[in-house]
């Protein structure tokens, strides 16, 4: 398979600080029980006129033709607070959506961002924003570029900048790896923990 | 900053302590694989764990250690069965049921006893214990760490890691203090408590953190009252919330049906005492709240930390922390001006319920205020007792004749109109305070306009038909 990094892409700003998860997926738009079909959903609120209609709002920036293709978001701080629903992460990536670079992520979205192959890249605020400018001059032609393997974000006329990524959670985005394949390798480590802790906290455990 | 991960004498947070007795492996960075002690799951986003587990064929690693209740969108009026007013809802609440009797987990169904709202139930059930680790897939699982517990919301596909293994890998968060010294003033409650923090440092002001609260003012809650402090942690970006536990956890826990008994309870609380944060242990941030002169909190905005004083006004653009846009977005979507008066904004909807606030306590202050009085005319009001526990106790007191003669509908225990699911909604543009955790748009309904404050300021604003002070109805 051939790898999606380093990934260049028409990038969509959304500088909104606190978007949060019901925002990205309202609850109202999760109708089964499944992690597909969510596609339709996203931004819901803001990118159609009318709760429930999909009358499309061609004032919201997803909608407009010059970011059509996205797969980057740039987005404010603190994205994707709120409910824990994963959903947000599947429906972005159903969209097509493979990074977000914002300021800072809420810790529940950044962490289901890196079981799902989005990633989630922190910059410094006024980072995001000189790309977001850069961006919304051109958005067909100044593409951006994240690249995962030196752990930085381009775009022209803009210096690359770096970002900080553990590397289990890098690893993960660079190979697609399957989160629980790789968990369930750790089970002779886990008996012999449990067999220690059960002696030493043994109300804990129960029948 | 020194490595202290590694020097068994060097002080320790109560975080550190749980941290290290749960860690099976730590890289460099400080991200660990953690053992996780309990999971719970809810009918929403905990069925599609469990239907994924089972596709792929992983069995639960232990099932004794995983609970499952039905609160997000099961039905909250009276004579409920599984459908729901969500469109579709029935379908989630028979996929989990199924899923979760296959997996032979602990399931709190539909008309359980024990069926209630997940971080109610945990604590009254005794399944949640100081020194553990809990994880749920929502985010207001740092509710629990008022019992001195390390719980934390996940997503989905970290439950399933947790189910099949019985651990987690965890990026270590960092450490802050939030000290609340002072007594409390009368009418002030731990809701207004979070909201100040949180409207003074930011939706964002403790984001990666583990925010271990301390001091006069939090050890003076009760338990109850701590649960509604760190519940709202979620709501400061922070991974979590604690408190230490203390006599009043112990005492709170004791005899609860999952805590343990005889020998082991003596063992345990000897064990307990030591989950303390070491006097000389060091912090990476520190903040320090002086209660003294809080008053009562209400958001005016469209996200927690726009919040202010109820006395007060909406603020000026200069006083608000936030940026121009999303200054005039909020006032724009909750069709408020500045300088408004918010003893002079006018309600349509009354709601108390939700993981926040809708406790036994809770239900009590609110009922103090309702007590003998009836909610403005066109307001609609609506309580939710927080777990079918609390409601059955709120009755036996006569709680719910209170509720009901004051004008609120009664309802059967579950997250209800906290959020809106494609059901029931309090209505286009209509005006709610709400005891619940989130003023987001939309999040209680199509274009619903969410005030958030404590039951009494809610209960107080639905009897006025504006947002009250309830300081004003009772001494």
């Amino acid at each position: 398979m051939e790898s999606l990094w380093p990934l260049t892409a028409v990038a969509v700003p959304l500088m909104r600080a606190n978007v949060d998860t019901d925002a990205i997926i309202p609850s109202r738009e999760i109708k089964k029980v499944g992690k597909t079909g969510l596609a339709e959903g996203l931004f819901a609120g803001w990118r159609y006129r009318g709760i429930g209609t999909r009358d499309v709002d061609p004032e919201f920036v997803l909608n407009k033709p010059q970011y059509a293709g996205a797969r980057i978001l740039l987005g404010g701080d603190n994205f994707g607070c709120g409910s824990s629903r994963e959903h947000a992460v599947w429906a972005l990536h159903e969209c097509g959506f493979r990074a977000i670079v914002a300021p800072s992520f809420a810790p529940i979205f950044f962490g289901n961002c890196i079981r799902n192959g989005v990633l989630p890249a922190t910059l410094a605020g006024d980072s995001v924003a000189q790309l977001a400018v850069i961006v919304e001059a051109a958005p067909t032609r100044n593409l951006v570029t994240v690249d995962l393997e030196r752990r930085e974000v381009s775009a022209p006329g803009a210096a690359p900048y770096q970002f900080t990524i553990d590397a289990e959670s890098r690893e993960m985005l660079l190979q697609g790896l399957d989160p629980l394949a790789l968990a369930i390798k750790r089970r002779p480590a886990i008996e012999a923990f449990l067999a220690r802790d059960r002696s030493e906290r043994p109300w804990v455990y129960l029948q | 900053m020194a490595d202290v991960a590694h020097d068994p004498q060097a002080p320790l947070t109560l975080f550190e302590r749980i941290w290290r007795q749960h860690r099976i492996a730590e890289e460099a960075n400080g991200t660990a694989v953690l053992a996780v002690d309990r999971i719970f799951l809810h009918e929403r986003t905990g069925s599609i764990a469990l239907k994924n587990l089972r596709e792929r064929g992983y069995p639960i690693h232990d099932p004794a250690r995983v609970f499952c209740t039905m609160d997000h969108i099961v039905d909250t009026r009276p004579g409920r069965g599984d459908d729901t007013s969500m469109p579709g809802g029935r379908q989630f609440i028979l996929e989990t049921r199924t899923a979760a009797r296959a997996a032979g987990i602990t399931l709190f169904d539909v008309n359980d006893p024990d069926q209630g709202i997940v971080h109610v139930v945990s604590p009254e059930l005794g399944i949640v214990l100081p020194g553990t680790t809990v994880v749920c897939p929502d985010s207001h699982t740092c509710t629990q760490g008022a019992a001195g517990s390390l719980a934390w919301g996940i997503g989905s596909t970290e439950a399933e890691e947790a189910l099949a293994t019985g651990t987690l890998r965890v990026r270590k968060p960092k450490t802050l203090r939030a000290t609340f010294h002072g007594s409390l003033p009368a009418g002030v409650s731990a809701k207004d408590l979070s909201l100040a923090l949180i409207s003074r440092y930011g939706s964002a002001g403790g984001n990666g953190c583990v925010v271990e609260y301390a001091g006069a003012a939090v050890r003076g809650l009760d338990m109850e009252s701590r649960f509604t402090l760190c519940n709202m942690t979620t709501e400061f970006s922070a991974v979590t919330g604690l408190i230490a536990p203390d006599e009043q956890t112990f005492a709170y826990l004791q005899g609860r049906r999952y805590a343990p008994r005889g020998e082991q309870w003596a063992r345990a609380v000897a064990s307990w005492r030591s989950l303390v944060t070491d006097e000389a242990a060091v912090f990476e941030r520190e903040i320090t709240i002086d209660v003294t002169h809080m008053a009562p909190m209400v958001t005016w905005g469209t996200n927690p930390s726009q919040a202010v004083p109820v006395t007060e006004v909406v603020p000026a653009f200069e006083d608000s922390g936030a940026t121009r846009e999303a200054y005039d977005r909020a006032l724009s979507y909750m069709s408020l001006q500045p300088g408004v008066r918010l003893a002079d904004v006018k309600i349509d909807a009354a709601f108390i319920g939700s993981c926040t606030n809708s406790r036994l306590s809770d239900l009590r202050r609110a009922a103090r205020v309702l007590a003998g009085r009836h909610v403005a005319p066109g307001v609609k009001a609506v309580c939710v007792p927080g777990s079918s526990a609390v409601k059955r106790s709120a009755e036996a007191e006569g709680l719910d004749s209170i509720f009901n003669a004051a004008g609120f509908e009664w309802r059967l225990s579950g997250c209800s109109m906290c959020f809106y699911a494609g059901g029931e909604s309090f209505g286009h543009q209509q005006r709610v305070v709400s005891s619940t955790n989130r003023n987001f748009e939309n999040r209680q309904g199509p274009q619903t306009r969410t005030h958030i404050a404590s039951p009494e300021t809610v209960a107080a604003s639905a009897i006025a038909g504006f947002i009250a002070d309830a300081r004003t109805l009772v001494n």
